[in-house]
């Protein structure tokens, strides 16, 4: 299995394939975006796909025994084990076929994770996998910013402040999760300098996501996104406002859109405009649409702004490296 | 084209060690994926098997992995897509995999991994202990006993022959004393490629296997509704383990020559009062003090367990009545277990509940953390054993031997 498939860019989301490959028969919760990326994931990798997926909402929800929604071949892995299923299934696969014991043809290998299981528990492991440059593979973390399915505790992910069940605001202390999200992909990217393809995303961006999967997979070797996904429940809003959180996330400048490919950076849609000057959304438009943010003062917000103006206006390349030690 | 024929038997003789009698195996099986990670003792069969694959004598793909768990992990997913695994860990690395090898008995995935016994570290200790792949004898792992690296290279054989027939799909962990087995070198009869071929079909997953010709989905949520039933098929693929071995075993005798009974090995024990009973190399100083025991006109025998899971219950049942006591050498603990014996102890009293006859059993724990067990140490034992079958019993249950007061 030297080859991959090449799987051409999509010009719209006219031209993505009607095909479904996840479809009925998963119990997520309305709005959902993590379904979503699901969905779109799998919609442009196509059906000679291996999917393993960790422990988390998108197992636990979406594949009750006799109602699995996936049409292609899926698999469960440890929580903290995308890295590890995506490197044995690209080897036991790459194996027989070097062997002659299975038919030569190139097979995409998709696991993927959430914030918990890859930012946190899985990050040695995904990192491995990120090193072993003869095996195809892509490995996808939906962000939902909270281990969501054991009823929405803080990640490593989750934002500044945010509320959950592990950091509930009290009377003594407002702010219970004090420390800033991790970064992720920029680590990823900076760590693996041979991992030739690593990006992030956002379903409200759904021609650009199903791109970055196409390009994970075509490029070869082992590839990495990171997508962001608002989640109703954790989050606390309306379902119905599910891709315009997304959007806001992005024009706010809080999740950039970016991916880096042989090296070079390159921030794409929104995310590219907004480095070119253009005047990004008030994070307090983002904030102020979730539950687990309701309890923010002016102070907090403030907080909140300074950081992210911190990362666009000082860092080398907003949201992907940070400023050097030279910089002001 | 040659065409020379082999004459004579399609084996040669090399010394080697315990871990090189398995990688040699890995060869011979042409297994597709393994997984390393450092750890003494077991970390001996990876350097064994990568110097094979580096001189390309062993074709498959090797990767080091950043954690045991990983390790695990890998393997575990190689298999589910057909491909035949091996790999191993040692004490501390194992329990750092354990979630891995809990649930590879529930996905029904066959593994071979070789355990290279060491103490569970702090306070400070790596020598042999059975406490790490003791410690999954509950979930579905079938496991293996070797007590010399012939054993080591024929076992492995036998593991993936039993651990990949459809019957048992299971993971299966061959157990070897650490620095008595994975370091030290003996005769070892290797057999050639097509005697290995003969006797080991290649690893076929059939409608089990993870290909997009075959979109299944693995292991979904189940939960309360079907658990039980599922745990129930699983107990019923160690309970038809049994017979898998019993006849893989007699295939490897008619094939290798070799190989004995499948669960016990026996040493002079037909006319024996008192027997000892234990698992791995301490056979040896076993069998020593025993033909110099009966020089003297004891009559004392030893049985060794080769399997541990499943538990060779009936064998032992019907072997161990005749004896007038019976006393079980444990290389571990059970803190707390029932008289605060070891494992192999708890077992053999417990199938001998079932007896006609309450023979004496007596336990023994000896030899942890790679103490040595010595033959003045065995003799005390079957001391110990013998006054306990002169009166018909004793007060005292359990020994540790040779423990500094
Ligand atoms: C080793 C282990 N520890 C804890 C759990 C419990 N657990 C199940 S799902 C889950 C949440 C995972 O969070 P994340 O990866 O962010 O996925 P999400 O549920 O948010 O989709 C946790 C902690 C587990 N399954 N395995
Ligand atoms: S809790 Fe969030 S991630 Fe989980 S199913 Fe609901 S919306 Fe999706
Ligand atoms: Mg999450």
């Amino acid at each position: 299995m030297t080859t991959t498939q090449q799987l051409v860019p999509l010009r719209g989301v006219k031209q993505s394939p009607l095909e479904e490959l996840f479809t009925s028969g998963h119990r997520t919760c309305q709005g959902c975006e993590s379904a979503l990326v699901m969905k779109l994931m799998i919609k442009a990798a196509g059906p000679r796909t291996i999917v393993l997926g960790s422990t988390g909402c998108m197992y636990v929800a979406n594949t009750t025994y006799y109602s699995t929604p996936w049409v292609v071949p899926w698999m469960h892995t440890q929580l903290g084990s995308s890295g590890s299923a995506a490197l044995g299934t690209a080897a036991g696969l790459k194996a027989l076929m070097r062997k002659a014991k299975m038919k030569d043809e190139p097979i995409n290998v998709i696991a993927f994770c959430g914030d918990g299981g890859g930012a946190d528990m899985g990050l040695s492991a995904i990192s491995a996998a990120l090193t072993h440059n003869e095996y195809n593979l892509l490995i996808l973390l939906y962000d939902n910013e909270s281990y969501a399915n054991t009823d929405i505790q803080v990640s490593g992910s989750s934002p500044w402040g945010a509320n959950s069940t592990f950091s509930p605001p009290g009377t003594l202390h407002r702010i219970m999760n004090r420390r800033w999200k991790k970064n992720t992909a920029g680590m990823l990217a900076a760590g693996h300098p041979q991992a030739r393809y690593i990006a992030t995303g956002c379903a409200s961006y759904a021609t650009d996501m199903m791109n970055k999967v196409r390009k994970a997979l075509t490029i070869g070797g082992p590839t990495f996104m990171h997508t962001l996904d608002p989640c109703p429940k954790g989050w606390d809003y309306d379902p119905m406002y599910s891709h315009e959180l997304g959007v806001l996330a992005v024009q706010t400048g809080i999740w950039v859109q970016y991916e880096v490919e042989d090296g070079k950076i390159t921030l794409n849609g929104p995310s590219k405009v907004l480095a070119r000057g253009k005047k990004r959304l008030p994070v307090e438009e983002y904030l102020k649409r979730q539950g687990r943010f309701a309890h923010f003062t002016p102070e907090d917000v403030a907080y909140f702004q300074s950081q992210i103006d911190e990362m666009w206006e000082k860092w080398w390349i907003p949201g992907v490296v940070p400023p050097g030690p030279q910089d002001p | 084209m040659t065409t020379e024929t082999r004459v004579g038997p399609l084996e040669t003789e090399e010394l080697i060690s315990g871990s090189e009698a398995i990688a040699r195996a890995c060869a011979l099986a042409d297994v597709d994926v393994i997984t390393a990670y450092p750890i003494r003792p077991y970390d001996t069969v990876m350097q064994f098997v990568s110097k094979l694959i580096a001189n390309g004598e062993l074709t498959c793909e090797y990767i080091v992995a950043e954690s045991e768990h990983s390790q695990f992990e890998i393997v575990k997913h190689a298999s589910a897509v057909g491909a035949r695994v091996f790999t191993g860990s040692s004490g501390v690395g194992w329990f750092y995999a354990f979630e891995a090898l809990a649930v590879t008995c529930g996905l029904r995935l066959p593994m071979v991994a070789m355990v290279g016994n060491r103490a569970l570290d702090d306070p400070g200790a790596f020598g042999c202990e059975h406490n790490d792949a003791l410690a999954v004898r509950d979930l579905g792992w079938l496991l293996n006993w070797a007590a010399t690296a012939q054993d080591c290279i024929d076992t492995a054989f036998l593991a993936w022959r039993v651990a990949e027939d459809p019957r048992v799909f299971l993971p299966c962990a061959i157990s070897t004393d650490g620095a008595f087995l994975t370091h030290s070198q003996q005769i070892v009869k290797v057999p050639d490629r097509s005697l290995v071929d003969k006797f080991l079909p290649p690893y076929d997953r059939g409608k089990f296997q993870l290909h997009p010709d075959n979109p299944i989905t693995i292991a979904p949520q189940v939960n309360e509704d079907w658990l039980m039933e599922i745990r129930r098929q699983t107990d019923a693929a160690m309970r038809r383990a049994r017979d898998v071995i019993i006849e893989a075993h007699q295939e490897f005798v008619d094939i290798f020559g070799r190989g004995g009974d499948p669960f016990l090995e026996e040493y002079m024990t037909d006319d024996a009062d008192v027997v000892l009973i234990g698992m791995g190399t301490l056979a040896l100083p076993l069998k020593v003090t025993v033909r110099r025991m009966r020089e003297k006109g004891h009559k004392v025998g030893f049985i060794r367990v080769k399997w541990f899971r499943p538990f060779p219950g009936p064998e032992l049942l019907e072997l161990l009545p005749r004896f007038k006591a019976v006393g079980v050498i444990d290389r571990d603990y059970s803190l707390g277990s029932p008289l605060n014996g070891g494992v192999l102890f708890n077992e053999v009293r417990s199938i001998m509940y079932s007896a006609p006859e309450r023979v004496p059993i007596i336990g023994f724990v000896a030899g942890l953390g790679g103490r040595e067990i010595t033959i003045p140490s065995t003799r005390q034992m079957f001391e110990i054993t013998q006054k306990a079958a002169d009166e018909g019993g004793t007060d005292q249950e359990l020994h540790w031997i040779g423990v500094r007061e």
